[in-house]
């Protein structure tokens, strides 16, 4: 599904003492089938952003089209089953006995029947990469990282053709991060959906996405490629990000090695770099 | 979504209001409520309304804003209006078949509004300019006497400040996980009565069992800083009166003695 962002801004408490201006004239479009890392600082308007795509939030002023039609003239509901959102720390939003009744909430409200529930959230919950014997547990018992998988079934189950994760590795461990980016960049070449991942982790994003958009006080202060984004190191530092580790390891050996390509975002690159380079000599 | 509760809800400003102790603030509150509670005549409403206003003005807050606390009440005020026109015996002035309107419950009728309106403006005053904090300290100052009966205090006085700093978190945390279920599927606005009290288990589930864990976290946090109740603390910012409370209690003083005079004569 493409989006198109125009013009988008948004005042949050409008008329108090706490009013505070968290998007500014906010323009951008996504082709069908992306997959757009959302970098930014923290209250530079990325969850803000985000929420507007599926009418959580309703635009100050501008205007948001998907597949072409303004959604401010669409019915909620039927815009929330295109595009899903996952918080951050989904799993604070757990709350049924058993982990599949919780992923089968929003089956249950769309109406559907008992046996199309039944199979649809098994699929899911396999697809997220939890047991069946998980299903019938509490997700009380759960781990972090496991939980997390159920929340995140909870949305899938829906069917989404765009799918918003907001920070989806925050506070777990590497292992669990990992698999929840297998998970996801899985789920983005078998479904073809469009997928926006708002994250922290620059390595995390130069490694799975194919466009990255750079937002800065309410604004998109750069919009490209992993590479061209991440080849201006100063300008992301200067906002109080920065490049992949890799990519400064990178810059250090050039200052040795001249010949060596520092234009290198993620650890697979830089090894056949390095691999490359040592072969010829 | 949830953002019209002004209850509890600071508004900064360097006011003179603002600048008053609020165990001074706190005792005119108290006589806020017991005079609005008590004038009879129109003369005292309009007095007593001059006196909120001009609080309100004084205190830079704009008056839309101290307004905004009446919005979850008008239920509460039309109905209580419409019930006394309606069903108050005395003087008809509109009959027809079972529906009389009389001068009596006109008269019961609007006073009635005013005073649950007045009372509501002049009292959001108190915690629209006061920190939860300076609050609940006043509190405790002026509760202190009960500590020689043995009344815990300054642990009543803790629960408060804990319970009105954690408002906001709440609201937040609310609104967040009323966000999520609505990314998949949830809908509080439709369907019946049932249905809608049965769409907020969804919400209510999950807020609970993060303020356990808030309350949990938050308990050990003061442990770790070795809390262990009232007995002996000294605060950093000690309460002390100055001319601006004088001031404000004068003010004040003098219109309670004109509605007392209007009260009587």
């Amino acid at each position: 599904m493409s989006i198109k962002v125009e013009n988008l801004s948004y005042v949050y408490m409008k008329g108090t003492p706490y009013e505070k201006k968290a998007l500014d004239k906010v323009n951008f479009v996504i082709a069908d089938g992306d997959f757009i890392g959302i970098i930014g600082h923290t209250g530079s308007g990325k969850s803000t952003l985000v929420q507007h795509l599926n009418g959580l939030l309703k635009p100050t002023e501008g205007k948001i089209y998907i597949n072409g039609v303004d959604i401010s003239a669409k019915n909620t509901k039927e815009l929330r089953n295109q595009v899903g959102i996952v918080f951050q720390y989904p799993e604070h939003q757990l709350f049924e006995e058993t982990v599949f009744k919780d992923v089968a909430f929003g089956l249950e409200k769309r109406g559907l029947s008992k046996a199309e529930i039944e199979v649809k959230v098994n699929e899911a919950i396999q697809t997220v990469g939890l047991s069946e014997e998980a299903s019938s547990k509490s997700p009380f018992e759960l781990s972090g990282g496991q939980k997390r998988r159920v929340a995140i079934a909870g949305v899938l189950v829906l069917e989404p053709k765009v799918l918003v994760l907001d920070e989806p590795t925050a506070g777990l461990d590497p292992k669990g991060r990992d698999d929840i980016f297998e998970l996801i960049s899985n789920l983005q070449k078998r479904l073809g959906i469009t997928v926006i991942l708002v994250s922290h982790s620059m390595e995390d994003i130069a490694r799975l996405v194919n466009r990255v958009i750079v937002m800065n006080m309410g604004t998109i202060e750069m919009d490209g490629s992993p590479s061209e984004v991440f080849s201006q190191a100063e300008g992301l530092e200067k906002i109080g990000l920065s490049v992949p580790q890799i990519t400064y390891l990178m810059r250090k050996i050039k200052s040795f090695v001249p010949e060596i390509n520092d234009n290198i975002f993620t650890v697979a690159e830089a090894k056949a770099e390095i691999i490359k380079h040592l072969r010829k000599q | 979504m949830i953002k019209d509760i002004t209850l509890g809800q600071y508004f900064p400003g360097e006011s003179i209001i603002h600048r008053t102790d609020p165990r001074v603030k706190i005792v005119l509150a108290v006589v806020f409520m017991i005079t609005i509670l008590t004038i009879e005549s129109y003369a005292a409403f309009l007095l007593f309304a001059v006196l909120s206003f001009t609080a309100i003005g004084v205190s830079q807050i704009p008056v839309k804003y101290s307004l905004k606390g009446l919005k979850p009440l008008m239920f509460i005020v039309v109905f209580a209006a419409v019930i006394n026109i309606f069903f108050t015996p005395g003087t008809p002035i509109f009959e027809y078949k079972f529906i009389r309107m009389t001068v009596e419950g006109l008269d019961l009728a609007a006073k009635m509004a005013l005073r649950l309106s007045m009372l509501v403006i002049s009292t959001s005053l108190l915690t629209l300019t006061t920190t939860p904090i300076a609050l609940t300290d006043g509190i405790e100052r002026l509760f202190e006497p009960l500590k020689r009966i043995k009344i815990p205090v300054h642990e009543f006085a803790m629960m408060m400040t804990i319970a009105l700093r954690f408002i906001p978190t709440l609201l937040e945390e609310t609104d967040k996980i009323m966000k999520a279920q609505a990314s998949r599927g949830a809908d509080f606005d439709s369907g019946n009565l049932i249905e809608r009290a049965k769409s907020f288990v969804p919400i209510l589930v999950p807020l609970f069992i993060s303020a356990f864990r808030r309350a949990d976290e938050l308990a050990d946090a003061m442990n770790a800083r070795c809390y262990r109740g009232g007995v002996g603390r000294t605060r950093m910012n000690e309460l002390s009166f100055s001319k601006s409370d004088v001031l404000v209690s004068s003010v004040v003083l003098v219109f309670e003695i004109l509605i007392i005079i209007l009260h009587f004569f």
